[in-house]
């Protein structure tokens, strides 16, 4: 009873019209907690995207960022480097917090150690770099084109093998970037069965 | 005191000569060492120099990413890589190479399928996937690099070896 009566008086406060504060102080209110929220969460999440957050734990430093390091993605003539969220998260908005819901999940693999060892890393390297090809392959590899459209590549510029293949099976739109270039930033796992790569 | 002073200005005297001494020596001896060049060594990649010699480094030379497949210079030569192999893994996981280069892919890629040979065990027996002494490609197959030959050569092939030896005998004729 008591409890359904406290709640019964807060409603019908919550419900009643403001007495001592103008519409206007409402809605500006309203507004600009809605900013401090939105930025809070939206800096929260950038905050995550930072790749010395992404290595901070121990895994990720050791075999991603340590593979990452030789690989032209991190050291080439130009200087121009990706970072893990540029290939890992999405730039649009909604799929980045699908992206984040889904990486809460392995926060708590962290925690609760499902990948604490090389071991246990390498024999789930499969799995983790199959969940990624498959969120590639579905978003026709958007990550790789924010950084390399393939409006503005020259091909006169390319050697004969990319040229090849590019002006045909990518251009007709056949295949995507994953379905070619895995194991771009990352040694692969045992690739058996994987179609196209033996 | 003054039977003492004597035996102390003699201890004194020695010590500053000997001292003196010493450091001529050490002085001798840095200048040895600075002054010997050592053995020379071998000629070819270390022209010029000494063992002692420390030389600048050369400049790491860059990997040509593409260039037309270069001739064999006989046969059996392993032809070498004419393209940038640059991040390809060669692992107990994967083998880049072969997803190019098998049979199954090469019309695909445009590539050369790598011969019957690698497929052939030791006992000459052929097997369904490259044989384990020819996995590691880079073993026999060497990438292109932008760089001067350290040392000439002079190898003939066979075919400059059967036309000298032709027109040697048209000579004796
Ligand atoms: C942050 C921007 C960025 C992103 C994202 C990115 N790349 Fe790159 N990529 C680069 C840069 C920069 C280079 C090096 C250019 C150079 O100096 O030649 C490069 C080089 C490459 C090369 C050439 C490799 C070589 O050995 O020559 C390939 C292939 C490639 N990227 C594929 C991909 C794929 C596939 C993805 C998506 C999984 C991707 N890139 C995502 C910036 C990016
Ligand atoms: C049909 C297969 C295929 C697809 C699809 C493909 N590539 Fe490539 N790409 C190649 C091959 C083969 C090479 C040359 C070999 C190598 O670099 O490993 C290459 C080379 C490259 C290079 C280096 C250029 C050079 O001169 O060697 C870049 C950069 C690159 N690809 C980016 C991309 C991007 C970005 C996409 C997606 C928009 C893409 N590729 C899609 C097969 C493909
Ligand atoms: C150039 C794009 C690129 C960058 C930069 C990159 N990754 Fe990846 N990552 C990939 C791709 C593509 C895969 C899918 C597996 C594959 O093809 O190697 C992958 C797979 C993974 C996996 C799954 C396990 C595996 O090895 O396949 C993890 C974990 C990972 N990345 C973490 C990271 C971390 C941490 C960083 C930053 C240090 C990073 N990645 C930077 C492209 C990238
Ligand atoms: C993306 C596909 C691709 C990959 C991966 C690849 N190659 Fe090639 N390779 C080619 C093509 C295409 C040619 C032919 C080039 C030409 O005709 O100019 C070639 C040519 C060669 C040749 C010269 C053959 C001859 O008869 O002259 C050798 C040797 C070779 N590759 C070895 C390798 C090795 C070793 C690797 C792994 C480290 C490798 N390749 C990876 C596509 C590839
Ligand atoms: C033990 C040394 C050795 C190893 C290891 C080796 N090769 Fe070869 N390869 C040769 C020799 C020798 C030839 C030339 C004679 C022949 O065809 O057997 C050759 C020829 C080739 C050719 C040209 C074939 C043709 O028909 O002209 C290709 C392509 C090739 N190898 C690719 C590879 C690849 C890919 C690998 C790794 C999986 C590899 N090789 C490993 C020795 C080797």
């Amino acid at each position: 009873m008591g409890i359904r009566k406290t709640v019964g008086d807060y409603w019908t406060l919550l419900n009643q019209p403001a007495q001592y504060l103008s519409l206007g102080v409402l809605t500006l209110g309203g507004f600009i907690a809605g900013i401090l929220f939105w930025g809070g969460f939206n800096t929260a999440m950038e905050f995550t995207n930072i790749e010395q957050f992404c290595i901070s734990c121990h895994e990720m430093e050791v075999k991603p960022y340590r593979e990452l390091k030789p690989t032209i993605h991190y050291t080439n003539r130009s200087g121009v480097r990706a970072q893990c969220a540029d290939c890992h998260v999405p730039h649009d908005w909604t799929f980045k917090v699908a992206r984040k819901m889904e990486a809460s999940k392995e926060v708590w693999g962290w925690i609760f150690g499902t990948i604490n060892t090389h071991e246990k890393f390498e024999a789930r390297r499969r799995e983790l770099a199959e969940r990624e090809w498959t969120r590639l392959k579905a978003n026709d590899s958007l990550e790789c084109r924010n950084c390399h459209d393939f409006d503005y590549m020259d091909f006169t510029e390319q050697s004969s093998r990319a040229r090849m293949m590019h002006a045909s099976s990518l251009a007709t739109g056949e295949a995507t970037c994953i379905d070619c270039h895995k194991g771009i930033a990352h040694r692969l796992p045992d690739m058996t069965g994987v179609s196209a790569w033996q | 005191m003054n039977k003492l002073q004597g035996p102390l200005w003699i201890t004194v005297v020695l010590l500053l000569t000997s001292s003196v001494a010493l450091l001529v020596r050490a002085g001798d001896l840095g200048a040895d060492d600075d002054d010997d060049p050592g053995p020379s060594g071998p000629d070819g990649l270390r022209a010029g120099a000494t063992l002692y010699q420390d030389l600048p480094a050369p400049v790491i030379p860059r990997e040509i990413r593409a260039m037309p497949r270069p001739k064999r210079s006989y046969p059996e030569q392993p032809p070498v890589i004419p393209h940038s192999i640059r991040d390809y893994q060669i692992d107990i996981n994967f083998n880049t190479c072969m997803t190019c280069h098998s049979r199954t892919q090469s019309p695909r890629t445009g590539s050369i399928a790598a011969s019957v040979t690698h497929y052939y065990n030791r006992a000459g027996q052929p097997l369904g996937a490259v044989s384990p002494r020819r996995y590691f490609c880079l073993q026999c197959h060497v990438s292109q690099h932008e760089i001067d030959r350290a040392v000439e050569s002079t190898f003939r092939d066979m075919e400059q070896l059967i036309i000298e030896e032709a027109s040697q005998r048209r000579g004796r004729n």
